[in-house]
């Protein structure tokens, strides 16, 4: 059902370097969290210190009314089944089959035959569009297809929080865009807590319930998706948008001399709210909350335009385009021009 | 001046915490047959055939430094003799542990290192799996017995290779070489090496399994935490074979 991680006043340095500190935030049960930062600010070290593969200087992090900073080695690992991590690049056991790979939970962790491994591990390859491809190894796939057997692997022990570092890493707009989907979909499905690493600027404006942003080594804002995107916070708001105008440099913060010579310029309007993505069947998900309620709640008014599907391929116009293409190009492949499953390398 | 002390302190000590955490997982059930078979096969393959090319020439080297001394001493008689105990005491533990060290050892680490950087032992933590137990205490086990067995090898090889060269090159006489086989050299001997070869295959594995597991950085990083695991086990091999010939000469009576 989902399980609340509360993080307090977290705080990591390796050597004399801060990577960041003071963290607090709170990630709701069930809900999905995307946490943003320029490059080299430490997301993927936020998300191994969750799963307590590194630890942090100060600070806690509660799941379950556990503190995992505190917990002995045994106890982590007891506390680490409740997690399900998807890798950068998926992390497959290189010597093994996929079948093997998302199989290896289940046999270390549970009495359950082969018989019945095989079909659970049937089921989740299909869930992420995989079937078929359970005799091959790691290193005979393309990146896309193992980033989707390590997330099925992740999902095989059934967690109760997802954590996914970079899903859009290495791959391209269409299949950043299906696999966006499935996070989507599968949070509807098994209502685990998401939580996202990402830099990709178009899956945190549309995925989210919550938005983060790491930023100059504190956690510069978070809450819900449209109380960030309708921030006027310089940092935020330069992130959130793309722009070159604001306190972040093509390095790290620019300096007091580049700010002043920006300090004349006008910034550039907001633009719109896009629409939330949903789920491809259109059932709303549990952490889902309608368009517009957080802005109304608290008197925000949202930049114009927002929240309207035009332009965007929303999911029931997806589904439509797809049924579209389906009967235009019969019989040639369902599913579009690129499937996510008639994948070949 | 105090960071590069500290710096080495703690390295000794992360270590030393791994070679704890090996042993406190040693005795875990379910024990990883699979794993220790494939792996003593892997060692094995990668070592025996260097090990053996290596040890005819050693063999070959004593016997012709001892040819000769044993000419200028007069103690001719005693060629076979002091070649056995040069090649049994040392010769061989200290050929396994350069093979074991730079075969075995950097083929343990770039193993590691690569699962290391390709995020495969996070993912296995992750899936609440002890790497330690799951990886590395199979590859130690492995070590330690293809070490045990190369040794074998090694006095063999260079025993055989040792008595070819004074007979056949040197002219010495096959009767004299195998009577005082047995004149300076006792069965402890062949225990204490087997006991150092142990010891080294042991050591050998657990740096390499350090290093790998501390790898990072990239494909670079694999690189360079193998050179260290070479040079840090070369470094602490001889030592520790020093150490335990110290040991032996104080526990063991010798003949004569």
């Amino acid at each position: 059902m989902g399980v609340e991680i509360a993080v307090t006043g977290l705080t990591k340095t390796f050597g004399s370097q801060t990577i960041w500190r003071d963290v607090t935030l709170t990630l709701p049960a069930g809900e999905i969290s995307v946490m943003l930062g320029p490059s080299g600010t430490g997301k993927s070290v936020f998300l191994k210190t969750l799963v307590g593969l590194l630890k942090p200087d100060r600070g806690s992090i509660v799941i379950d009314g556990k503190d995992l900073t505190r917990l002995r080695e045994h106890d982590l690992y007891e506390v680490r089944k409740l997690f399900g991590v998807l890798f950068q690049d998926g992390a497959l056991f290189g010597s093994m089959t996929l079948f093997d790979n998302v199989a290896f939970p289940l046999r270390e962790h549970t009495k359950k035959t082969e018989a019945e491994i095989a079909r659970i591990v049937h089921e989740k390859m299909e869930l992420v569009g995989l079937e078929g491809a359970e005799k091959k190894l790691p290193g005979e796939i393309s990146g896309g297809m193992r980033k989707r057997a390590g997330l099925a692997r992740a999902l095989v022990l059934d967690p109760e929080i997802l954590l996914i570092d970079e899903p859009d890493s290495g791959l391209d707009p269409v299949r950043t865009s299906y696999i966006n989907q499935l996070f989507v979909d599968l949070n509807a499905q098994i209502e685990a807590t998401f939580l996202i690493v990402t830099h990709d600027i178009n899956t945190a404006r549309t995925v989210p319930d919550n938005i983060g942003l790491l930023y100059h080594r504190h956690l510069a804002m978070f809450g819900p998706r449209e109380m960030l995107l309708s921030s006027e916070e310089p940092v935020v708001r330069q992130f959130l948008n793309a722009q070159t105008i604001g306190p972040i440099g093509m390095s790290e913060e620019k300096d007091a001399d580049e700010l002043a010579a920006e300090s004349g310029r006008e910034l550039p309007p907001l633009p719109p709210i896009p629409p939330q993505l949903g789920t491809s069947d259109g059932r709303p998900r549990r952490g889902e909350r309608p368009a517009g309620e957080w802005c109304r709640e608290h008197g925000v008014t949202p930049p114009p335009g927002s929240f309207q599907t035009a332009g965007a391929l929303t999911p029931p116009r997806q589904t439509e385009y797809a049924a579209e293409l389906a009967t235009a190009a019969a019989p040639g492949p369902a599913g579009g021009p690129v499937g996510a499953v008639g994948e070949v390398d | 001046m105090a960071a590069p002390l500290t710096g080495v302190l703690r390295q000794s000590g992360s270590l030393f915490a791994l070679a704890l955490d090996v042993l406190r997982a040693l005795p875990r059930r379910p024990f990883q047959v699979k794993e220790f078979i494939q792996q003593s096969w892997f060692i094995a393959s990668v070592t025996i055939l260097p090990t053996a090319l290596v040890s005819i020439p050693f063999g070959a080297v004593i016997a012709l430094q001892l040819g000769t001394l044993t000419r200028q001493l007069g103690a001719q008689s005693y060629t076979g003799a002091a070649s056995v105990l040069a090649v049994l005491r040392e010769a061989s533990p200290i050929v396994t542990a350069l093979l074991i060290a730079g075969a075995g050892g950097s083929a343990i680490c770039a193993d590691l290192g690569s699962r290391k950087i390709r995020e495969e032992i996070d993912a296995m933590e992750v899936l609440g799996i002890s790497p330690i137990h799951r990886l590395v205490v199979p590859r130690v086990l492995a070590s330690m017995l293809v070490a045990v067995l190369l040794n074998g090898l090694v006095s063999v090889v260079g025993v055989v290779g040792g008595y070819v060269f004074n007979v056949i090159v040197q002219g010495g006489t096959p009767g004299a070489y195998i009577a005082s086989f047995t004149a300076l050299a006792q069965l402890p001997d062949l225990w204490t090496a087997e006991i150092k070869a142990l010891i080294f295959g042991a050591i050998a594995a657990i740096v390499a399994a350090y290093k790998g597991l501390g790898a990072g950085g990239g494909p670079k990083g694999v690189g360079d935490a193998v050179n260290q695991s070479v040079v840090i086990t070369f470094m602490l091999l001889f030592v520790v074979n020093f150490v335990i010939t110290a040991v032996y000469f104080q526990v063991v009576p010798q003949k004569i």
